[in-house]
């Protein structure tokens, strides 16, 4: 398959996906028990003119599918409509905290593939007692929620130790590093250790190999076996992990803002859900799934270039 | 071929550990089980009576693991707590399991459009994180332990009809299903009778594996103040209020959920896996 | 002059068997010679080739000498051990296909044991890679292309250039035809033979073919649970075969020049690696075994008449003619 049949394939494939997530998300409110109008106002009293002014301005009396197709059309122009709680466009709301959860991410996604494919790659060369270590050091990080993670490091490195400071996000890049650096590891722990798992699965797979025997028959220094043809090999298995991690980091922000107070888009997504700001719910969510997706396709366009044995859009085979 | 002994020094060690490990897991999952049936009994307290003047209270006699920041009995919420902590996951695990399994013997079974149809929906499954979705229910219905755990079941399901599906087409290609259906047996009958009891041992090991994942997502949500009613002992809800205990600099509140939540899902973790590991070797 | 390759006394142990993988190998390979290595699978025969690079499973223990060019291989510190296999000895392996990283390209592949090794510029590198190819007859430009657009016979070339790469004074080839089908069985043989000549190096063949093994060399020694049943020039050996299981070797195997007759399998199993041995490996599935078979290992003696030969039977005197004459014409 050529590249350019195979890439407006998967964002035909990936643009029908998204339309049926919109409808998910969109239909999910239609099905919420009580009118829509009441819903909007979750429960707080509201004068019949305040109400009329409600269903105007959300079109609540229109037929279900006009107002889907209202919002997505909005949506296709980038527009997530107003907040309910907030009383301002949910662009507004996201861009002033892009920043912080932008940056939280990154600095998580930085330690998940530094720490995971380093541990992994050392505990598949060493063996032994570091092996073991490795090991167990990663069957807990796998089992620790980032919100558990987020109090303990709070708890010993803010409170008792004061190394970091315990809440917000800080104001300038030197500030926010400094206050990101826990939730980040918080953030990062869990799939460090799968990361970690993984790489070193695949590399003692790949070790039993024929060819890294070959290789080393031929003198390669033992460095350079493992790194060019254990460690290369399993650069397609690790790859094929983007979206699960990139997904993971994202929706586990809400857990890891809140904790830390952190002024960012998944501290927004909880308050919101407690409030019942529908619309900015909807607007998150819409865009974690998007971002899923698009590394995803991010992903399929790689792996050919990483695994010569893949052509575009056959996943799976990797060594 | 001499190939075949490449064997890392460090697994044999990590192999010949492993019952012992696995045995020990198996028998903290044994008491975590029975202190959440025995809960009613087994508490010392009442897991909700606030007594503010013994707020943060250190271990005593009267209070063997201490008091939170309102003075309620950490060991009552913690044994009571196990209740609603293993009962939500529980719920997801059967939920996907049950339907997963269904939904993955159909699309395996049957192919054609039923199983385009299905893998299509799994994809967009896939493409919600569990506690995504979760949190999108809650938003509408509101707080409770039910609908986060419909929708944690729906958001597992297509690990585990994935699972089901590869594992029905490779059974069904085994020679004794075409034996059955010549003597005449329904495909509803070799399913149930046979397909089903051989690929079982995998599905319960990915749903092992999924209790623990599930635990860690719903406790999330009671973090958040979204699962379980603001009363209710829950693990997640307790290192929620733990939090303000530990800024305090009492941190004992807080960090007894946090580890009862990480040896929990630990060990279903590891017994998950090496039930799947069991299971590989059987097959070989 | 040494000896390309010279093994004494070589012995093997892997943790968990019950007696030495390897018991006591013999053997020399001369410069320029080509040597056949025949045995069943499990006999050790893979096992002692790959010795000779010292590619050992883990957990192995060695006794003996293993001397390639005089240098001993089991005593050599890594750099040592480097040198050796990039520039004195090189093997080449059964399959192509999973001896080659399907994620490099042909021409990585061919070089980079001269590269890493920081003593040849990568230049020069390629240089010689073009030249080897040409000598295998594959073009420049599979050096641009991966394992996966090439067949498993063109694979084996790329191979077997791969080990001339060093200069070498000795190959090892392990079943170097077995994976492949049979046309190309033919064309691997005799280019590794042309390539043996042009380039001056010593060749040690291991295989179960006893027709290849006649077909590619000058001697032969014949293996069989981890010792060497008997040894000598190919043509004597398979024309006399003094040891009963090389004569049960050359029944079991179908040849063109012999009027045909039916293909009499070897009986029994050999011996497990979990139990011990008392007197002659073979005894248990020999038909002319006596108790003395089975419970005195035979030693390794000289044929009458023929000082190049040795064999390790007790009645391989007595047994001469039985054993000429089932190998002709049974």
């Amino acid at each position: 398959m050529t590249f350019l049949r195979f890439t407006l394939r998967r964002l035909a494939e990936m643009a029908a996906t998204l339309l049926a997530a919109s409808f998910l998300i969109f239909g999910a409110m239609y099905l919420a028990p009580g009118n829509p109008a009441s819903f909007l106002l979750s429960g707080r009293s509201a004068s019949p003119e305040a109400l009329k002014a409600i269903n105007d301005q959300y079109h609540l009396n229109d037929p279900f599918w006009e107002q889907y197709l209202r919002w997505l059309g909005q949506v296709l122009h980038g527009d997530f409509g107003r907040s309910i709680e907030y009383r301002t466009p949910v662009n507004t709301l996201l861009a002033a905290r892009l920043p912080s959860t932008l940056l939280l991410v990154a600095m998580a996604l930085v330690l998940v593939v530094v720490l995971g494919l380093a541990l992994g790659w050392i505990g598949a060369v060493r063996g032994g007692a570091t092996d073991s270590t490795i090991l167990v050091g990663t069957t807990f990080a796998v089992g620790t929620p980032s919100f558990v993670a987020a109090v303990l490091l709070q708890g010993l490195f803010s409170v008792k130790l004061g190394w970091f400071p315990s809440s917000g996000s800080g104001a300038g890049l030197g500030s926010m590093l400094w206050h990101l650096t826990l939730p980040a590891l918080a953030l990062a722990l869990y799939l460090i250790g799968m990361l970690a798992r993984v790489t070193r699965s695949a590399m003692l797979e790949v070790m039993g190999h024929e060819h890294v025997t070959v290789t080393r028959s031929r003198g390669v220094p033992e460095r350079a076996v493992i790194r060019r043809h254990v460690f290369r090999n399993t650069l397609g298995t690790v790859l094929t992990m983007g979206g699960l991690i990139v997904s993971t980091l994202l929706i586990c922000t809400v857990l890891v803002e809140t904790a830390f107070s952190v002024n960012g888009i998944g501290q927004l997504l909880d308050l919101s859900t407690t409030t019942k700001d529908f619309p900015v719910v909807q607007a998150i969510s819409l865009i974690i799934v998007g971002i899923f997706m698009l590394v995803n396709f991010v992903v399929d366009l790689l792996l050919p270039l990483v695994d010569p044995r893949v052509s575009l859009g056959t996943r799976g085979a990797s060594a | 071929m001499t190939t075949a002994l490449v064997r890392r020094p460090g697994l044999a060690r990590v192999r010949t550990n492993r019952p012992l490990l696995y045995l020990l897991c198996l028998g903290f999952l044994g008491v975590v089980v029975l202190l959440a049936l025995l809960a009613p009994w087994l508490s010392p307290h009442d897991p909700n009576a606030v007594d503010l003047g013994n707020a943060l209270a250190g271990p005593s006699a009267a209070h063997p693991l201490g008091a939170d920041g309102s003075g309620r009995d950490t060991a009552s919420r913690l044994i009571t707590g196990a209740r609603t902590s293993l009962l939500g996951p529980l719920g997801v695990v059967a939920f996907s399991t049950v339907a997963g399994v269904v939904v993955g013997v159909a699309a395996g079974w049957r192919g054609g459009w039923l199983d385009s149809v299905l893998s299509r929906t799994t994809e967009l499954v896939f493409a919600f994180p569990g506690l995504l979705l979760a949190i999108l229910i809650v938003s509408i219905y509101g707080e409770g332990l039910i609908a986060p755990v419909v929708a944690l079941g729906v958001a597992y399901l297509p690990y585990v009809s994935r699972l089901t599906r590869s594992l029905v087409l490779a059974e069904r290609e085994r020679p004794y299903v075409e034996a059955y259906q010549v003597q005449g047996h329904s495909a509803v009958q070799i399913c149930l009778r046979h397909v089903l009891p051989n690929i079982a041992p995998v599905v319960l090991a990915q749903s092992t594996i999924n209790f623990g994942y599930a635990l860690i997502d719903l406790a999330g949500l009671s973090f958040l103040g979204l699962g379980v009613p603001a009363l209710t002992p829950d693990w997640g809800r307790m290192v929620f209020d733990g939090e303000s205990a530990i800024q305090a600099g009492y941190p004992l509140s807080a960090i007894l959920p946090c580890v009862a939540i990480v040896l929990t899902v630990v060990a279903f973790n590891v017994v998950g896996e090496r039930w799947a590991d069991q299971v590989a070797r059987r097959d070989r | 002059m040494t000896n390309t390759l010279e093994i004494d006394g070589l012995r093997l142990h892997l943790p968990g068997a019950a007696r030495p993988v390897l018991a006591g190998i013999d053997l020399t390979v001369g410069a320029r010679e080509t040597v056949a290595l025949v045995g069943e699978s499990g006999s050790g025969k893979s096992l002692t080739s790959r010795s000779v690079l010292r590619l050992l499973p883990p957990g192995a223990t060695t006794e003996g000498r293993v001397a390639v060019q005089g240098q001993d291989v089991l005593t050599m510190d890594a750099k040592q051990l480097r040198q050796l296999r990039t520039h004195t000895a090189a093997m080449i392996f059964q399959d192509p296909r999973a001896a080659i990283n399907p994620l490099r390209r042909i021409g990585d592949f061919l070089t980079e044991s001269l590269r890493l090794n920081a003593d040849t510029p990568a230049q020069q590198a390629d240089e010689r890679a073009v030249r080897m190819l040409d000598a295998v007859g594959l073009g420049e430009r599979v050096l641009r292309q991966y394992p996966g657009q090439l067949s498993g016979g063109m694979l084996q070339r790329v191979m077997i250039a791969s080990a001339l790469m060093g200069d070498p004074a000795l190959i090892l080839a392990d079943e170097p035809t077995t994976a492949l089908d049979v046309t190309t069985q033919a064309e691997v043989v005799g280019l590794l033979d042309d390539l043996r000549e042009r380039f001056g190096t010593g060749l040690l063949f291991v295989t179960h073919d006893l027709g290849l093994a006649a077909a590619i060399s000058d001697r032969v020694y014949v293996m069989y649970a981890g010792r060497i049943a008997e040894t000598g020039p190919a043509e004597a050996l398979f024309d006399r075969p003094r040891h009963p299981y090389t004569a049960a070797l050359l029944r079991s195997t179908p040849r063109l020049d012999a009027p045909q007759g039916r293909l009499a399998a070897i009986k029994g199993q050999p011996p497990s690696l979990k139990e011990e041995l008392t007197g002659c490996p073979f005894a248990a599935r020999c038909p002319f075994a006596t108790q003395a078979c089975a419970e005195e290992l035979p030693p390794h003696r000289p044929v009458p008449g023929e000082p190049d030969r040795l064999v390790a039977c007790h009645h391989s005197d007595q047994l001469a003619d039985q054993l000429a004459g089932s190998a002709a014409h049974d």
